[in-house]
């Protein structure tokens, strides 16, 4: 599953999570620094994507700027429902993520909507349809992230 | 916040990610009918509008081994939770850091903060600093590990029609 990165693929991983320049050729600072073309830096970035080490290149969406309404729930499924009941929820589209976690509460997923609404209504037909109570933890506020990953 | 429909155009072409070349907005733009340099303009715009956080990568935490992940849940007294939720986030392994609604009777946590791992009792470990930083302000807590990813797909901006 991981493989053993190369130090170019580490410092390149560890660079690509800073916000890159918005200009005509984005990789220029980044090739100079690590004495490569821009080809080659566009190449190892190309493969890192390809193989799955970086999700994608590209500018990040700030989701609710965009428009989209979004909101964490949580179900907790009897254990002999499980597959059963994570077959209708995953069948609906505003279903973007879903983990099964080790707790009473044991489907945690996300509902990605255009609208506030639309949350609810998707909630409401969830509940419907399995006939499970879908608890709601919308997010009322974002702490700053100083996270990075050390490749 | 509502995007002009020229935005809303770029946003569809580049959320899935731009081309890996050395002049991606170029490539970009002639796909749109577009000029380079007013695609980078927009974009631009779009990044004073905070629309878009950053240019770059995010790194697939499964794929460079670490594969735990702790969502760790906390009941902090609500007259303090928002001083500390700024230290917990700022934490150098915390992903991701939220105040949420409780559920009660069932769910007494106000405070998510996601924490990924090389294994589980890297996780737990780290969940002790957070105990420790939250102090006496904290009632209660707890931590889900994910067992399974059951779906994944990107949050897209869908086209008008969809």
């Amino acid at each position: 599953m991981t493989r053993d990165l190369s130090p170019l693929e580490r410092t390149l991983i560890n660079r690509l999570q800073d916000d890159l320049p918005l200009a005509p050729q984005p990789f220029q600072e980044l090739a100079q620094e690590l004495d490569l073309s821009e080809e080659e830096v566009a190449g190892h970035i190309r493969t890192l994507r390809d193989d799955g080490l970086l999700t994608r290149f590209g500018p990040f969406f700030d989701a609710k700027a965009l428009g989209g309404a979004f909101c964490l729930c949580a179900i907790a499924v009897p254990p002999e429902r499980f597959e059963e009941v994570l077959t209708k929820v995953n069948a609906y589209p505003e279903v973007a993520h879903n983990y099964e976690r080790d707790h009473k509460l044991n489907m945690w997923f996300v509902l990605a909507t255009e609208s506030q609404a639309a949350i609810s209504a998707t909630a409401e037909a969830i509940e419907r349809d399995t006939g499970l109570p879908v608890l709601l933890f919308p997010k009322e506020r974002e702490f700053f992230i100083g996270f990075r990953v050390n490749a | 916040m509502t995007l002009t429909p020229q935005d809303r155009t770029i946003v569809e072409a580049t959320q899935a990610g731009l081309p890996l070349v050395t002049r991606p907005y170029a490539v970009v733009a002639e796909s749109l009918g577009l000029s380079e340099a007013d695609l980078i303009e927009r974009l631009k715009h779009l990044k004073a509008q905070g629309i878009i956080r950053r240019i770059g990568a995010a790194p697939n935490h499964y794929r460079l081994g670490m594969t735990a992940n702790g969502m760790t849940v906390w009941d902090v007294d609500d007259a303090v939770v928002d001083s500390l939720g700024e230290k917990v986030g700022v934490l150098p392994f915390v992903t991701h850091c939220y105040r949420r609604p409780r559920a009660l009777p069932d769910w007494p946590y106000n405070l998510f903060a996601m924490v990924h791992g090389e294994t589980r009792d890297e996780v737990i470990a780290k969940r002790s600093e957070i105990s420790s930083l939250l102090g006496k302000a904290c009632r209660a807590s707890d931590i889900l590990f994910s067992t399974r990813i059951l779906k994944k797909t990107g949050m897209r901006l869908r086209g008008k029609e969809g």
